[in-house]
């Protein structure tokens, strides 16, 4: 901690060098930062535009169309496939590892046929994404004793007040009680949006006003459950940028907060990440996962054409599973995660 | 921002610049480590390729292999490709004083739209004398959004026109009137986000575009998008035909590299950047200055110009001079402390400094609340101690500790590194320091 003083200074002593600077130099800069004006930009890349136009096929039938040609598996196959997995999100560091392991099974297996690329590639992955499950998509945790508690965090705009109200609708039709805590007191009507959604749902909310303390509104919330005696808790907090270390530290401190109501809680606690997200997503969960202890990842917007291949690498990399998808705007396209139609939208 | 694709190039330059000649296999294995970092930096698959293929081409020519300083070339072609890719040319808002000008935002749900809006509307109010703005609420899906923006508004004292209708087109003829009968010549249209391969939804941003006619249409896209954004930024602009891009949520650690493919592919610049939740963080764009913090050259440009908006003159002025004559003493280091402050968050400032991420800076995070610690123990102190700080001695930095809650250890370090701070600034004022590479000018 105590470093930041050092730091704070050198960035004051730097900023005093640069009034001085500033000062001296002010007209000569003036006469050279004269900035031009600009008009409305013409498109000047239609080159590159017209080569990133989608393919058409999907690459398993780009992959045929290769082998026809060649008739043979060679490196260049394998680097298109590599590329498909990067333009996928999957990430360079994480693509490499699948390309080499198939690169190893080709050679030890005698691989000739596409099919078996195919079959082999999706196997590679697959594994990797269910280490550790048996082979099975772990999913949520059932209830063992009430309430389950759930929470919920990421970055700003990723949807999970959405997937909390989706969730919620999810449970209260399976005959569960629903309580939804609001703890994102800090986004200009976040509460509103939840309280709609819990009345959507049919749930029940917990909330103070906006600007309250968020591990008070926990407290609260996971108080009012025990008394209720309802069977399921869902926490929604403010999006943060997992940056700020001020408001990591609010999430620890809610985190905490919640077992010293209930021990053995948070029971899921879930990242939500956007499918558009790039490997910045590595980023989020690793540092999430410092703040709250995370027990899954929850990929949303997979409607667009984004494939969320990040969580492969979320996975791979820190052991974090996918446990549930958005895939539209209806509360019914909340589901399970399920690792063979990922892979089908990752190569389709 | 940024900060780890710099760090990426910085190594990969190092290793460039080391080398008194230049051979394939060097140019070839520094050309690898671009694509990656690239590519970690979320930059498009194909735009990384095509970079690549055109620095190493540059590369291998005669020029940069007889160069004295082969690696310093190499740095220079990146540079200019850069700029390139992100457009060469600084974008303008231009608005007339006289009708009413009208600006709609487009992008898919949770880019930022909303508080971009009411940042957009902030920024015309203060850069145009004359412009008076009011938001106008067309996100009529998420629960909530019209809320939102609401509170926004009321925050920045800034009207925000609402009516209760599901009909976009409808709230935006309403709000033409209600901005004529109002006298706000400056309005905007904050829309619902929306997928670009919602044919319905993106019809009713057409239907829309065809009643406001606005000035500019900007499509806000998060910084954190990965190989998509080309996807959805064509998608917007094939139907749209957007003026430009303002890129949200750069105060994350996101490498941008989105920043760097929608130019390329849309052919629209990016025109701002929206950092953090404060309704004053958004910042114009501009590729030079950006493809210089790319390469860790600093951004000083920009650091200047929020000297400038947030530090009065003659206050510049007499400190500037107290330094020269090493006057300096811990009221001018509080005064200086709280300038500072306004300009903005301490870890964007120093993102913007040169050489400022390097290794030994890697891992410091800085945080606010540690510079109201050292406000805190020197305002505990008395202006006598603050005017010469020799006079603490043990029993006063007891005193000084307990006062602000801090430890004597603190206080202490503190007072050292002052002391320090004072022996730098006389280097300060040698200009031949300042020369010397400080600043990359």
């Amino acid at each position: 901690m105590q470093d930041y003083l050092l730091y704070i200074v050198i960035a004051a002593l730097l900023m005093a060098g640069l009034l001085i600077w500033l000062l001296l130099s002010r007209k000569k800069r003036k006469r050279a930062d004269t900035i031009p004006k600009s008009g409305k930009t013409n498109t000047q890349s239609v080159n590159l535009k017209e080569r990133l136009v989608k393919t058409k096929n999907g690459l398993l039938g780009q992959i045929a169309e290769l082998l026809q040609l060649r008739g043979k598996i060679d490196e260049e196959l394998l680097e298109d496939l590599e590329e498909a997995l990067i333009k996928a999100d999957v990430g360079v560091e994480t693509s490499g590892d699948i390309i080499d392991k198939l690169r190893l099974r080709i050679r030890e297996e005698k691989i000739t046929e596409t099919v078996e690329i195919q079959r082999t590639i999706t196997g590679i992955i697959k594994d990797m994404m269910l280490a550790d499950y048996a082979g099975k998509e772990p999913g949520l945790k059932e209830l063992n004793s009430k309430p389950l508690v759930i929470l919920f965090t990421g970055v700003n705009g990723v949807g999970k007040t959405t997937t909390i109200g989706k969730l919620a609708k999810r449970y209260v039709d399976t005959g569960k009680s629903v309580l939804l805590i609001a703890a994102d007191t800090f986004r200009a009507a976040a509460i509103d949006q939840l309280a709609i959604w819990a009345e959507r749902a049919g749930a029940d909310i917990s909330r103070q006003n906006q600007g309250a303390d968020p591990s008070s509104v926990v407290f609260d919330g996971l108080k009012k459950a025990l008394n209720s005696n309802v069977d399921i808790v869902l926490i929604d907090t403010a999006g943060r940028q997992h940056t700020k270390i001020n408001l990591m530290n609010e999430l620890n401190k809610i985190d905490r907060t919640i077992k010293k109501v209930i021990p053995d809680a948070p029971h899921e606690s879930l990242l939500v990440v956007d499918a558009t997200t790039g490997q910045n997503a590595l980023m989020q969960a690793e540092m999430f996962g410092k703040a709250t202890n995370l027990s899954g990842v929850v990929l949303t917007k997979l409607d667009g054409t984004a494939k969320g291949g990040i969580v492969v690498g979320i996975k791979h990399q820190l052991d974090v599973p996918v446990k549930l998808i958005g895939v539209g705007e209806s509360t019914a396209d909340l589901r399970d995660f399920s690792v063979d139609e990922f892979l089908k939208a990752i190569f389709d | 921002m940024f900060n780890s694709l710099q760090e990426r190039f910085d190594g990969i330059f190092r290793k460039l610049k080391g080398k008194g000649k230049l051979n394939d296999d060097n140019i070839k294995e520094a050309m690898r480590e671009i694509r990656r970092a690239l590519l970690e930096a979320d930059v498009n698959f194909k735009i990384v390729k095509n970079f690549v293929d055109q620095v190493s081409e540059k590369a291998v020519g005669q020029e940069v292999m007889k160069s004295l300083t082969p690696g310093h070339q190499v740095v220079k072609i990146v540079h200019e490709q850069l700029i390139q890719l992100m457009g060469s040319q600084n974008f303008k808002l231009n608005f007339n004083d006289n009708r009413t000008n009208k600006i709609m935002m487009v992008g898919l749900q949770g880019s930022g739209k909303t508080t971009t809006s009411a940042k957009l509307a902030s920024l015309g109010r203060k850069k145009f004398k004359n412009i008076s703005p009011m938001l106008v609420a067309c996100d009529v899906y998420r629960p909530a959004a019209i809320e939102q923006l609401t509170v926004l508004g009321k925050q920045l004292d800034i009207p925000t026109f609402t009516i209760n209708t599901k009909n976009v087109v409808k709230i935006a003829k309403k709000a033409l009137k209600e901005a004529e009968s109002e006298n706000k010549n400056l309005l905007i249209f904050d829309t619902a986000g929306r997928l670009h391969i919602d044919q319905v939804l993106m019809k009713e941003l057409r239907d829309l575009k065809q009643t406001i006619q606005p000035d500019y249409i900007f499509f806000v896209a998060d910084a954190m998008t990965g190989q998509d954004a080309v996807n959805v930024a064509r998608e917007f602009n094939d139907q749209l035909e957007f003026d430009g891009v303002i890129l949200t949520k750069m105060d994350s650690d996101a490498r941008g590299g989105a920043a760097l493919s929608i130019k390329a592919v849309t052919g629209k610049p990016v025109v701002f950047l929206g950092a953090g939740e404060k309704i004053s963080d958004l910042e114009e764009f501009h590729p030079k200055r950006m493809a210089d913090r790319i390469l860790g050259m600093g951004d000083v440009l920009t650091l200047i110009e929020k000297a400038e908006t947030a530090i009065d003159e003659e206050e510049a002025l007499k400190l500037a001079e107290k330094m020269k004559k090493n006057q300096f003493n811990l009221t001018d280091f509080l005064n200086q402390l709280a300038q500072i402050k306004k300009m903005g968050p301490l870890d964007q400032l120093m993102g913007m400094l040169p050489g400022m991420n390097n290794n030994a800076m890697k891992n410091v995070k800085v945080d606010d609340k540690e510079m109201a610690r050292i406000e805190a123990i020197i305002l505990s102190m008395t202006p006598r101690e603050r005017d010469k700080p020799a006079l603490i001695n043990g029993k006063r930095r007891l005193r000084i500790a307990q006062g602000s809650g801090s430890s004597v250890q603190q206080v202490n370090r503190l007072l050292k590194q002052f002391e320090q701070m004072k022996i730098m600034m006389k280097k300060f004022n040698n200009p031949k320091f300042m020369k010397s590479g400080m600043l990359p000018f």
